[in-house]
């Protein structure tokens, strides 16, 4: 017989350094990733020991109040905000049936395909004092300047207004993932107990999503903090410019990583709250049986009410600045009709794939270990790193060169010392630290997505798997994976979509003569060529929309008990009396 | 039924528990368990919740280390402290408690899920050969979520009998089915075991699951094994008081040894052979089981009350109070309708005596 | 997407296998190559390129970016840098990259001959390429530009609420206060920075061009913005765009004292450039008559030749004194000057 060795199995709780008995490959391998996932957002924790000279003094006596106060009401505006909009228009397509529902289901998350800076830049162009809107008030009314009241757009109202606009699909997102989730048994008990579709709505169905709910918010909130392009274009002192302006403008990457761990600690603290409501997620979802969720039939004036409710979000932050930059883009043909054009989008698309892929696939592997073993150390470095998705992508890549950078000079000065030959810069400026980059930044929302999902396999199909002769790869490949498909492509899905709007790392990082349409649109754009840079962000769009429409029905198909074939057998069998085997009476 | 001698000959494993400790974190949570269950035959872990059963069952399939001791299948050590056989390698099939079908795989994906690595030809007669056994033919294309859960529960077990384990485990597979169909199923999953050739163990709270499936029963308590017996042994010669109390119903009365085979109890002197030495005039408790009494108002010589009483069919279970307050269970046919606060005489009919040194109270047995 | 869970790992090989081959691309050191780390963008940029590679044959490299990030990783990248060239768009920039030791200094006929003194690094490690004045713009039907004489005169209260400027993390700002501590010393930029911030008609937001937009459109008077930005709104084909700069007049201040502030575009040959001749030949082609030409039509630069005349529109701007501070002191002063506007509230 042969022996091998595994260590404990998932079901204690307590992690240990190294769990009982000998660890297996998984710890040692999910833990060398995790670390190396965390290094980045390390190496910018220990710029926190450099010497700050006096620049504290200066930011406490100037700015300081600012960032904390700006930092603090954008996250307070946009969470209420992606809350508001996510969570009844995710309920409302769900479980409520009404004119346009089916398009409406995929078409709110269009916005997750708009870069947040790109809906601020346009949003500005038409709606500034000097943009089309403003102008044709002043015709009309023959008022100028401070005559009349109009909302000023480059505000700190107007900045909560756009992030909320293009982040509020993460929240619909998972929770109309886990709305459609729920077991039919919980939504009908509530009805024979008297719920009606607002209160089974509040009693039930809202406070069983609302880990998704919470780790949606999460997601949304850390964009936030990360986002420089918003609030850098509307003057808005928050932390990330904070972080550019001390590391740059003063000279002081000490304070800046300062100013950087502080705002770490806020992700830290939207982590732990994330953890705590995952926590008690546990206990849901004890039924195993699903059927098709019979909707609620809206009419009249409440049926009008829905499709407002789910037109506005899809109208103000999709349609219109689309309609917007398409405009533009008509006006600019030479942009976008040369063959660089193309060999720009398929690069872009490219990468963005590529990067999903991958931290997919890390994500898998850290989860998965954490499933199993709940190691500390790999624990630690995963969260370490999935902070990596609140911190600006400036931050992320000078975490990724300077250690990329520290390898190649000394891999070289050793083999130049001792060998005569120089090995150059392997790792930097390649594609590769890019793509690691992209792995750090966005692991969060990977791993998020894919914990997530892991969660729901009850532990006792990783049991009979392995009970069955399967050894822990052959289970993840054989049994999790075919179950998750549906979170694996929302995974794919978010990380791909972040990666093609990725910016400031992509400047940084990447190689020579490579360019996206990030790069592209950002150019322009922050050159303010709002009409050149058009095209290359109505690209960005466009690729996003793809894979959002395809996830989107993935997502519906992926319900347990939803599939065609599935459906069919249902109708055959339900009925079948529980007849006694007849094998089994003759003993 | 078809038997398969050399099956059960080549597969069916001869488990032994030596000595064994499991536990998490650093807590033991079941203690010093030794036991052997001979080849071929079914066991049962019977104790109410929280006694460990589930985490002995979950240390046999190797989901658990152990920390002291050891667990060996056939003479091979798959177990010991520092060592652990991965559950994949042990050749040990399980079913769950909530049966962990697969959801995104049909009735013949689940079944053949373990036995992929085998001919086509092979897998799928034997795929047929189960849902045969199982009384499922005709659900091959059928998924999971489809099927009721009698069905899914008979699915998860020729899942888990389609590698030909050599040890099957089930972990309170029929906790999720209606009360008069558990004993029909463990009878039914006891004669495809049979069938199979296959050792096997079950983990349950409920005694009638326990004894309609099991040769052999450990009762468990607080992570300690009280008793690894026969069903009969276990109601007719229960090794402690726990036991006799949880197999089976009865009352403990107190009494006083007045001879070798006598006890002085409120009922009067019960006689009977003494289990073990108990000096003369020691103070004792007596099990009392249902069927040592018998209601008979003409022959009875001990004069009681009815307390209350519960219809089972084809008797009913009295309870009632001797003169000085004693409580007693007892079964009469249920053609003698007796009513609450009715006087009627009981007449003693030990065969043998289960009696316990006096404890720290007469604990009512259930 | 991927059928079976195999599928994953097959994609993550072709991952792995497509991300290193791109490797070669960054190695680039070979003959008849120069690399080129940009702040100047890739469309502002690129044609030049191309002529030059057309002319000499040698392939260029670009990696476009922001100067203070490109710096950052010439830095890191150390003495492997494939960096042969980095251009920046602020001499402040430049001066930062001469301190880090990332340049080296280059003696070049072509350059020395094209170059006039005042816009090329003293030891010459830097060379300006093009130069932009950032004077008042004012909206010709509210100010009379007799009213107008000097930055400081913009802190006057007269001008209350009506001067549009953009945001201090801007490096133009940044420079220009920086001259400011230069010449005048800190505490007259301090004054000047306050004023500024108390006469502004709303806070900071905005690039350049919206500074002027908004001018045009009556949110305020005054717009201090650059040369170029009017200059290509006037020869762009947006019409609100033209229309908005042609309301706005451009006047250069402080003719009478130091100058009108201005700022370079430059370049410089890395310390450890692989390629370190052919990027001394692009920093020269860069210099040659064509390309200074380019830069006046195109980008509506000054170009920093004397024998290259500035574009038409350029021109109709008039003649003024260039502020002639050693651009150096620019990068110098710059974390003072952020810290002085952070003291004023300049957002």
């Amino acid at each position: 017989m042969e022996h091998t060795v595994t260590s404990k199995a998932r079901r204690s709780r307590t992690p240990g350094l190294f769990p009982r008995g000998r660890p297996g490959a998984w710890p040692i391998v999910s833990g060398l990733v995790a670390l190396v996932l965390a290094l980045p957002v390390l190496v910018i924790f220990a710029h926190v020991f450099l010497p700050a000279g006096d620049v504290w003094v200066h930011l406490r006596q100037t700015l300081l109040g600012e960032y904390v106060r700006n930092s603090l009401l954008l996250l307070f505006g946009v969470g209420v905000g992606v809350l508001v909009i996510g969570i009844p228009v995710a309920w409302l397509v769900s479980v409520c049936e009404f004119p346009g529902r089916r398009i409406f289901q995929w078409a709110l998350m269009l916005p997750l395909a708009m870069p947040a800076y790109i809906i601020a830049y346009t949003y500005t162009g038409m709606l500034d004092f000097t943009g089309p809107v403003q102008a044709l008030i002043r015709d009309i009314t023959g008022l100028g300047y401070g005559q009349y009241w109009f909302p000023e757009i480059r505000s700190l109202t107007g900045a909560m207004l756009m992030l909320t606009l293009v982040l509020y699909p993460y929240v619909y997102l998972l929770t109309r993932a886990a709305f459609l989730e729920q077991s039919v048994c919980v939504l009908e008990v509530s009805r024979t107990l008297g719920s009606g579709p607002y209160s089974g709505f509040l009693r039930v169905a809202l406070p069983l999503a609302r880990p998704a709910v919470i780790a949606g918010l999460t997601l949304a909130l850390m964009e936030v903090l990360a986002d420089y392009g918003t609030v850098a274009y509307f003057g808005i002192a928050t932390f990330t410019t904070g972080i550019f302006r001390t590391w740059y403008g003063l000279a002081d990457p000490g304070a800046a990583a300062q100013l950087a761990a502080v705002l770490l600690s806020f992700v830290f603290i939207l982590i732990l709250l994330e953890r705590w409501s995952r926590m008690r997620a546990r206990f849901h979802h004890t039924s195993s049986r699903y059927s098709t969720l019979p909707r609620y039939q809206l009419r009249g004036w409440k049926a009008a009410a829905a499709v407002a409710a789910c037109l506005i979000p899809v109208l103000l932050g999709f349609l219109v600045p689309a309609a917007q930059l398409t405009i533009w883009a008509l006006r600019t043909t030479e942009q976008w009709l040369n063959p660089d054009f193309a060999g720009l989008v398929l690069n872009t698309f490219y990468l963005a794939a590529l990067a999903a892929v991958i931290a997919v696939i890390l994500a898998l592997v850290l989860a998965y270990a954490r499933r199993m073993e709940g190691g500390l150390i790999t624990g630690l470095a995963v969260r370490v790193a999935g902070m990596g998705y609140a911190v600006p992508g400036t931050v992320i890549a000078i975490g990724v060169m300077l250690p990329f950078a520290w390898f190649d000079n000394t891999l070289d000065g050793f083999m130049r010392m001792h060998f005569g030959i120089s090995t150059g810069l392997l790792l930097s400026g390649t594609l590769a630290a890019l793509l690691f980059a992209y792995a750090v930044r966005f692991l969060a929302v990977s791993l998020q997505t894919v914990e997530a999902g892991l969660g729901k396999i009850k532990p006792s199909m990783d049991d009979a798997a392995r009970s069955l002769g399967m050894r822990p790869l052959a289970t993840l490949t054989r049994v999790h994976l075919p179950i998750m498909r549906g979170t694996l492509l929302t995974a794919l899905l978010l990380v791909f979509v972040d990666v093609l709007k990725e910016l400031p790392a992509t400047l940084i990082l990447r190689p020579f003569d490579f360019n996206t349409l990030a790069v592209r649109a950002f150019e322009l754009a922050g050159d303010e060529r709002l009409a050149e840079s058009s095209s290359a962000a109505l690209a960005i769009v466009l690729v996003g929309l793809l894979p959002v429409i395809l996830i989107s029905l993935t997502i519906e198909r992926s319900r347990p008990g939803q599939t065609q074939r599935a459906r069919a057998r249902k109708r055959r069998t339900d009925d079948a009396p529980l007849a006694l085997p007849a094998g089994a009476q003759a003993s | 039924m078809t038997e398969h001698p050399h099956q059960s000959a080549r597969h069916a494993a001869e488990v032994v528990l030596d000595d064994v400790d499991v536990g998490y974190s650093g807590q033991r949570v079941v203690h010093a368990i030794s036991l052997t269950l001979a080849s071929g035959q079914i066991g049962c872990f019977l104790g109410p919740s929280g006694c460990g059963k589930t985490t002995l069952l979950r240390a046999i399939a190797g989901f658990e280390g152990v920390m002291r001791g050891e667990i060996r299948l056939n003479d091979h050590t798959v177990s010991r402290p520092g060592f652990l056989l991965a559950p994949e390698k042990r050749n040990v099939g399980m079913v769950f408690q909530d049966f962990a079908l697969f959801p995104h795989l049909d009735v013949t994906g689940n079944i053949a899920f373990g036995i992929r690595g085998w001919k086509r030809a092979e897998r799928e007669h034997r795929v047929r050969e189960l849902l045969r056994l199982i009384g499922l033919s005709g659900y091959e294309r059928a998924y999971p979520h489809a099927l009721s859960g009698g069905q899914q529960q008979r699915i998860a077990l020729a899942r888990a009998l389609a590698p030909r384990p050599q040890l099957l485990l089930l972990d309170e597979p029929f906790s999720s089915m209606d009360v008069e169909l558990r004993t029909d199923l463990a009878h039914e999953v006891r004669g495809i075991l049979r069938a199979e050739g296959t050792t096997g163990m079950l983990v349950t709270h409920d005694q009638n699951e326990a004894f309609a499936f099991a040769d052999r029963i450990a009762v468990l308590n607080a992570g300690r094994l009280c008793q690894w017996d026969t069903a009969y042994n276990l109601y007719h010669k229960p090794a402690d008081r726990f036991v006799a109390g949880f197999v089976g119903e009865g009352t403990i009365v107190s009494g006083r040894v007045c001879a070798e085979d006598c006890v002085e109890t409120a009922l009067g002197r019960i006689h009977g052979l003494l289990p073990g030495h108990f000096t003369e005039g020691s103070g004792v408790d007596v099990l009392v089981r249902p069927d040592d009494i018998e209601l008979d108002n003409a022959s009875g010589d001990i004069p009681a009350e009815v307390v209350s009483k519960a219809f089972r069919g084809a008797d009913f279970l009295y309870t009632l109070r001797l003169r000085d307050g004693t409580e007693l269970l007892c079964v009469a046919p249920s053609h003698d309708n007796y009513v609450v606060s009715d006087h009627v005489r009981l007449r003693l009919g030990f065969s043998h005596l289960v009696v316990f040194p006096r404890g720290k109270g007469g604990s009512e047995a259930s | 997407m991927f059928p079976h869970a195999s599928g994953i790992f097959t994609m993550a090989a072709l991952a792995a296998a497509l991300a290193f081959p791109a490797t070669v691309t960054a190695e680039g050191a070979g003959e008849g190559e120069v690399n080129l780390y940009s702040a100047r963008q890739e469309n502002l940029i690129k044609p030049l390129l191309d002529d030059f590679t057309r002319d000499t044959g040698i392939q260029v490299n670009l990696l476009t970016g922001k100067a203070d990030e490109l710096l950052q990783r010439l830095r890191l990248e150390g003495r492997n840098s494939p960096a042969d060239v980095l251009i920046t768009v602020d001499a402040g920039n430049l001066h930062q990259a001469k301190e880090a030791g990332v340049l080296a200094a280059i003696e070049s006929q072509v350059l020395n001959e094209n170059i006039p003194e005042s816009f090329r690094d003293p030891e010459g490690q830097w060379y300006g390429l093009s130069m932009r004045a950032r004077p008042i713009l004012y909206n010709k039907a509210e100010v009379d530009p007799s009213e107008l004489s000097t930055y400081e005169a913009l802190t006057e209260a007269q001008w209350k609420g009506r001067i549009c400027i953009r945001s201090s993390s801007n490096i133009y700002n940044q420079s220009m206060v920086a001259s400011i501590i230069a010449s005048e010393g800190a505490e007259a930029a301090q004054d000047w920075a306050n004023g500024i911030v108390s006469n502004m008609a709303r806070p900071p937001q905005g690039g350049d061009r919206d500074q002027i937009r908004a001018a045009a459109a009556g949110v305020c008077d005054i717009a201090i913005a650059n040369t170029y930005y009017l200059g290509a709104m006037l020869a762009g084909d947006d019409t609100a765009q033209r229309e908005a700069a042609e309301q706005m007049g451009v006047f250069f201040p402080n003719q009478e004292d130091r100058g009108t502030h201005v700022n370079i575009s430059g370049a410089g040959v890395t310390a450890h450039a692989p390629n370190r001749d052919n990027g001394i030949r692009l920093v020269e082609y860069l210099t040659g008559e064509d390309a200074q030409r380019w830069y006046a039509e195109v980008n509506q630069e000054y170009p920093v030749r004397p024998d290259v005349p500035a574009s038409e529109i350029l021109s109709g701007f008039g003649d003024f004194k260039a502020d002639d501070l050693n651009l150096s002191l620019l990068g110098v002063h710059n974390a003072e000057a952020v810290r002085i506007m952070d003291r004023a509230g300049w957002r």
